[in-house]
């Protein structure tokens, strides 16, 4: 075995500068951790404008900023939020979470991945420059022309950021496709693949196949604004509302974007703190293509009021898409239904989310109702729709699974009675930020003004709207907290804190730049379980012992062989074993 | 090391079989650039249908006669459907292990690929300076520039595609084993040459 060369890199390699390092990684898991924390950081950002709003929005009058600063409030807040928080977020845990889930070395194209990573800040650099000509963009996140036909160099800068995130996101769509279908551990057909991995896959083809449409939306507005060409100008024979079918074309695949991950990061932790199989496994896959494909026929429900779209193919397929979300609220009751539940931190933050998704979920299908859209259209209901999916939604199932995962990302567990505390900061903040927004939209509040008037009852919800939001705010103090705290702390983390199922937990907290050693057999979708309640009676510790083998990494008697080496490549041709597209064996 | 190893001679674990990686990758690019051409045309034809719906000539007036499969036009889809033609060859030939008939497939493709471009741009200065139709002629120079522009922005990106493999090709890469680099560039010329079909006939024939 001397001769053996398979690992050539782990002598010849010198150590690098840490900054130089992180610079020009092209490890998933490093790349990973850099998107989770650049997103955190715009999620303050954002934060902040949005308590600027409800500051402003506490009482009737125009109190600390002037209309034009309100309009660039909301613009940023949503875009940022949205295109710099929830996505590269999502990105980011998949980033380190696929490729351990899958039991692969690294994503199937790395260099691209960073590529896809380093988009992310210099899209929010665009942005947020607008600040510096002038004034940002103010025509609202969704951009409607004619409005953002208008208005300065702002908006030329939001056209940018959005192109480049959007190739940020499709490279990155590209790259997870190609990793969950060429890169997946021997055993693990389609139907065996962790719930979090078949999300991030019907993620990332909604937005391979959205973003290049909102893409060239948004190349027609700069060549609109830039060089005299009138695709949303009426008065040269254009549309402004091609604008919103090419926008919402987009707009909806992305509300699934930004929420299909979080229902996969759900449905990881539920059954592992329920301790049970997924109820309903097949059902669940189905339901999440079935979200998938319905995706791509609602668009229009955003544009009922434009008077230019057939609104009962719109509104039937709006209520459609109820029923595969709901089989979802059946798969997770199903899941806890007579399971022996463990409250922890994540299982915590998955029961929030399912809580109030439900809300933001029934929401919807109220809009789907043509009438009732018609009366709410552009009001605080909408906004508190959107609200409760995102905050309530996606929110939550973001802090589930940094909950869940922040052991094996940094070999340390977070504090729980701290999350107790921030669950409940963050539920109540939620609700009564969000709540009295359906009530105030009800009553015919619009969005996106500055001022309201003093109506009765109006002063009351607004006020109660803004104390929620400071909650929200105060809620992020505990976890700031929390990882401050645990991050001085020594790496005490086991591998397999939460006895979970699925193969990240297989491997070192942190993992090893290559991932895994060995993997297990996969003969489920629950590979762990297998092995911990295998038939030949060796019990428990069989992650342990796997660990303690690969933590010694220095000298092992027997090398073991590199997933990353060419060699690999060669001769897994003959292996045969791998018997993907076998899923009728999977049981 | 006790755990049961099921697959010893598979220490990825990729999946090795079905279409390749890197293939795969530029196969699934390629369809979110359908997609992006896709909003053009979807701009094209929701224009089109509403100045119709609207009892307007479409092209507008004034403009009836402008866009004309001319010798410049056809010309230019000739050379650049036969280009995909002489890409494959390329294909073919190091398929086969030849690697300099493969080169001067590819130098073809290039020089046609630039011709191609060539003419658009002589025939873009036709249309600017003799019939003064120019991207901000409403809303119908828009799409036409636009679509036309977009399309020979994405030949550019093959041609220097080609460029890159021809210069590995000529510096002794390449097998009949190892050339995904040329398949997936050929795949690419491929969906930029249907992209053209599809504008070439919109534009200069249906309108």
């Amino acid at each position: 075995m001397a001769t053996t060369t398979l690992a050539p890199r782990a002598t010849t390699y010198r150590g690098r500068a840490w900054i130089y390092e992180w610079l020009t990684t092209t490890d998933h898991k490093k790349i990973g951790a850099m998107y989770i924390t650049t997103a955190f950081l715009f999620f303050l950002l954002g934060g902040i404008f949005a308590l600027v709003i409800r500051s402003e929005l506490a009482v009737p009058g125009v109190q600390f900023v002037d209309p034009e600063t309100y309009n660039q409030l909301f613009t940023i807040h949503g875009t940022t939020m949205i295109f710099l928080f929830v996505m590269p977020m999502m990105t980011g845990l998949a980033n380190y979470i696929v490729p351990l889930q899958v039991g692969s070395a690294d994503m199937a194209f790395p260099r691209i991945n960073a590529l896809s990573f380093w988009m992310v800040p210099f899209g929010g650099l665009l942005l947020f420059s607008g600040y510096a000509v002038g004034g940002a963009a103010n025509a609202g996140w969704t951009g409607y022309a004619p409005l953002s036909e208008q208005g300065g160099a702002g908006i030329d800068l939001w056209i940018a950021s959005l192109v480049l995130l959007g190739m940020s996101s499709v490279l990155g769509a590209i790259n997870f496709i190609a990793t969950i279908f060429k890169m997946r551990a021997p055993g693990m057909t389609l139907m065996r693949m962790p719930m979090f991995v078949w999300n991030t896959l019907v993620t990332s083809v909604l937005l391979l196949f959205s973003i290049p449409v909102v893409t060239s939306g948004l190349m027609m507005l700069f060549i609109d604004r830039n060089y005299g060409a009138g695709f949303f100008d009426p008065s040269q024979g254009g549309n402004p509302i091609l604008w919103q079918h090419v926008f919402w074309f987009f707009g909806h695949p992305e509300v699934y974007i930004l929420i299909l991950p979080a229902f996969g990061i759900v449905t990881e932790i539920v059954p592992v703190f329920s301790r049970k199989p997924l109820f309903g496994y097949k059902a669940f896959v189905l339901a999440t293509a079935a979200i998938g494909a319905l995706g791509f026929t609602v668009w229009a429900h955003h544009m009922f009021t434009t008077g230019a779209v057939y609104l009962p193919f719109f509104s039937f397929f709006t209520f459609l898409i109820a029923v595969p979300t709901g089989i979802k609220f059946f798969n997770w009751l199903g899941t806890m239904w007579r399971g022996k539940l463990s409250i922890k931190s994540p299982m915590l933050f998955s029961l929030g989310f399912i809580a109030l998704f439900l809300i933001g979920g029934l929401d919807g299908a109220f809009l789907a109702v043509v009438p009732f859209d018609f009366h709410v259209q552009d009001t605080y209901w909408v906004v508190s729709h959107l609200h409760y999916v995102l905050v309530a939604g996606a929110v939550f199932g973001i802090f589930a699974g940094l909950f869940y995962w922040f052991p094996k990302i940094t070999g340390r567990m977070l504090d729980e009675r701290l999350a107790v505390w921030q669950f409940w900061l963050l539920f109540i903040g939620t609700n009564l930020a969000f709540f009295p927004m359906h009530l105030l939209g009800l009553d015919g509040m619009i969005r996106r003004i500055v001022d309201y008037a003093a109506n009765p009852g109006w002063t009351e919800l607004n006020f109660l709207s803004t104390i929620g939001a400071f909650m929200i705010a105060i809620s992020v103090v505990p976890f700031l907290w929390n990882v401050f705290i645990t991050l001085r702390k020594p790496r005490t983390a086991p591998d397999d804190p939460w006895d979970a199922y699925t193969l990240e937990w297989a491997t070192t907290s942190p993992p090893p730049s290559y991932n895994f050693d060995a993997l297990p057999p996969v003969r489920s979708e629950r590979p762990l379980f297998d092995l911990k309640h295998r038939a030949d009676g060796a019990h428990a510790a069989a992650v342990p012992a796997l660990a303690s083998t690969t933590q010694g990494e220095s000298t092992p008697g027997e090398p073991p062989a590199l997933p990353e080496s060419t060699e690999a490549h060669a001769t897994d041709a003959e292996a045969g074993t791998s018997e993907p597209g076998g899923e009728g064996k999977s049981k | 090391m006790n755990l049961p190893q099921v697959e010893q001679d598979d220490p990825g674990g990729h999946i090795s079989h079905g279409v390749n990686t890197a293939l795969l990758g530029m196969l699934l690019f390629i369809g979110s650039e359908v997609m992006f051409f896709a909003g053009l045309f979807g701009a094209y034809f929701n224009t089109r249908a509403a100045a119709q719906a609207m009892g307007q000539p479409w092209p507008p007036e004034g403009l009836q006669d402008v866009i004309e499969p001319t010798l410049v036009p056809i010309t230019a889809t000739v050379i650049l459907v036969l280009s995909s033609v002489v890409m494959q060859w390329g294909v073919w030939r190091i398929r086969k292990g030849d690697r300099t008939g493969m080169n001067r497939a590819l130098l073809l493709t290039l020089i046609m690929g630039i011709v191609f471009l060539s003419l658009q741009v002589y025939d873009y200065l036709t249309l600017v300076t003799e019939d003064g139709f120019g991207i901000n002629s409403g809303i119908y120079g828009s799409l036409f520039y636009t679509m036309t522009g977009f399309h020979g922005a994405h030949v550019f990106g093959g041609v220097v595609g080609i460029t890159v493999v021809l210069l590995r090709g000529l510096t002794g890469q390449f097998s009949a084993k190892h050339h995904i680099a040329v398949e997936a560039v050929s795949v690419y010329w491929h969906f930029v040459d249907i992209v053209w079909i599809g504008l070439f006939f919109t534009l200069y024939f249906l309108k």
